[in-house]
């Protein structure tokens, strides 16, 4: 092996012990309590007994969890597709910008999961209303952060475009949307991991697939291994979605991301 | 007045500039004119705050007259003008883009044709010393570099016209020198009419043929400095002449009346 490759495992190692190590004591924690019998074993069952039922339905699982993942995905998408738009729509246009502001900030105070049973009503028990919860959890923090990268850009820089005559569709797509990306990314992170949230809580309020509904059925049968399992499923879907943005921020933004130093460091600072 | 308006590559004509804050109305710039021939090289010095990037922004457009008049390469300036050139301050580069890709923001949003622009855009990071780091991106390259970037961006589309906002404000003495060496060598190259605001007195005399000395606000021209010095100049050597430093001292003494000894 060479010296470079060496090199890069050794920092691999050097970023992630520390984090692993935490889970690792996480899940000392967790047996040692339900091994001395400190919490009775039908109320917290023990790592064991979880990783154990997970290994042992995981196809039944894994069609829960392929269900989930595409409402969150989906309402992900919508989210940040319509969040883009309505944030460009709000820098350009102040009117716009204090029209819909208002609608929005009232959007997104109202308790997702109190409107949540208006959806099932209006729409049944499809993938409809799931879609929607994500989608409305997951498109202010687009907006917002959109907004804010799109306004953050030098005036200079915009000056200096004016000179330069190309046109403020030029000037948007050279100057000032890659300009917002950093900031849109960001807010895309925090989305991901609201619309999975969203998800699971349409799915609480009425349907008959996805991990909600598993967690809702464990919870009636008093099945906490069950339910154990099914919420460190909907974690692993939330990290490993954000991890995916974290890799395509990293392949687009080269430019951001050396400059703001280990990757781990703001993952964990983040997440 | 037409002859004036067909030799001078910018002309400022009877201009004042008010802006209304909350309190009250500013007058910036009050009846200011200035013509510059094509190919001069212009200084502007004046105290702090007193309106000389203002003036810069009313050739390049960006800001218009509240009255008086602005002409530039004959045509009057009503909105932004695309036949300059402009370097700031700060250098304004887009962190994602090398130092190549940053000049030909340039031509790209202009729609210039992409192998000459290349052609031109190698010419001139030839001509700047910038060969070597095409390919850096602004974060890597000093004050000094990413003010040469900034400067080969500018200069791309051949303007007849350079405006240039204290371009080198935020760099060391040292590089400061360097960077006025070199421009001088690209102004003699290029050609190119330049007007120049700038806080150092020296880069001013040295680089110019003529330096305007505002007041405080509300500006006015206060004195016009020709500078008597040859065309092409060594900078250790033109610092020894005499010239040089009646010229200096002059600026130097409006300077302190307009600012009131400070």
């Amino acid at each position: 092996m060479d010296k470079v490759q060496a090199d890069r495992w050794r920092g691999v190692v050097e970023r992630s012990w520390r984090p692993a190590a935490l889970l690792a004591a996480c899940l000392a924690i967790w047996h040692l309590i339900t091994a001395t019998g400190l919490v009775e074993a039908y109320l917290v069952p023990s790592p064991a007994k979880t990783f154990g039922l997970l290994a042992d339905k995981w196809s039944y699982l894994w069609g829960h969890t392929w269900v989930t993942t595409y409402e969150t995905v989906l309402g992900f998408v919508i989210a940040g597709v319509l969040g883009v738009l309505v944030a460009v729509a709000m820098v350009y246009s102040r009117t716009i910008e204090s029209t819909a502001y208002p609608i929005l900030l009232f959007a997104q105070v109202i308790p997702k999961i109190a409107i949540a049973p208006l959806f099932v009503v209006w729409l049944g028990f499809g993938l409809e209303p799931k879609v929607i919860v994500a989608v409305l959890m997951a498109f202010f923090p687009v907006v917002i952060s959109t907004v804010t990268g799109l306004k953050s850009v030098d005036t200079e820089m915009l000056e200096l475009a004016a000179t330069m005559g190309g046109g403020p569709v030029k000037t948007f797509v050279k100057i000032r949307f890659p300009a917002a990306l950093p900031h849109l990314f960001a807010g895309l992170k925090v989305a991901v991991t609201l619309a999975v949230t969203g998800a699971v809580v349409g799915e609480f309020v009425g349907s008959n697939e996805g991990l909600g509904y598993v967690i809702l059925q464990a919870n009636g049968n008093m099945d906490t291994p069950m339910l154990f399992a099914g919420l460190i499923v909907i974690s692993v879907v939330g990290v490993l979605l954000f991890l995916l943005l974290d890799l395509a921020e990293k392949l687009m933004l080269p430019w951001h991301a050396s400059r703001r130093g280990a990757a781990v460091t703001t993952l964990l600072a983040k997440g | 007045m037409t002859g004036t308006l067909t030799t001078s590559a910018v002309s400022i004509d009877d201009v004042s500039v008010r802006f209304r804050s909350k309190r009250a109305e500013v007058t910036a710039i009050q009846q200011v004119s200035l013509d510059v021939a094509p190919g001069e090289f212009v200084s502007i010095v004046g105290p702090s705050g007193c309106g000389k990037s203002t003036l810069l922004k009313l050739v390049s457009g960006l800001l218009t007259p509240s009255s008086g008049s602005v002409t530039l390469l004959g045509e009057q300036v009503r909105g932004p003008r695309h036949d300059i050139g402009f370097v700031f301050q700060r250098a304004a580069l887009l962190e994602w883009r090398s130092a190549r890709r940053n000049i030909l923001l340039q031509a790209e949003m202009r729609g210039m044709n992409a192998a000459e622009a290349g052609k031109r855009a190698d010419e001139l990071i030839e001509m700047t010393g910038l060969s070597g780091f095409e390919n850096a991106l602004p974060h890597e390259l000093s004050g000094g570099m990413q003010q040469r970037v900034a400067l080969c961006r500018a200069l791309l589309h051949r303007p007849r016209v350079l405006l240039m906002d204290e371009p080198f404000g935020a760099l060391d003495a040292l590089t400061r020198e360097q960077m006025n060496v070199e421009l001088h060598r690209v102004w003699q190259e290029t050609g190119t009419t330049v007007l120049l605001v700038t806080h150092s007195i020296a880069e001013s005399v040295y680089l110019a043929n003529r330096v305007i000395v505002l007041t405080r606000r509300p500006a006015v021209v206060h004195e016009v400095i020709e500078v008597d010095l040859p065309g092409t100049r060594d900078y250790s050597a033109t610092m020894a002449r005499p010239e040089f430093a009646s010229a200096t001292a002059r600026i130097r003494d409006l300077l302190g009346a307009v600012t009131g000894q400070d």
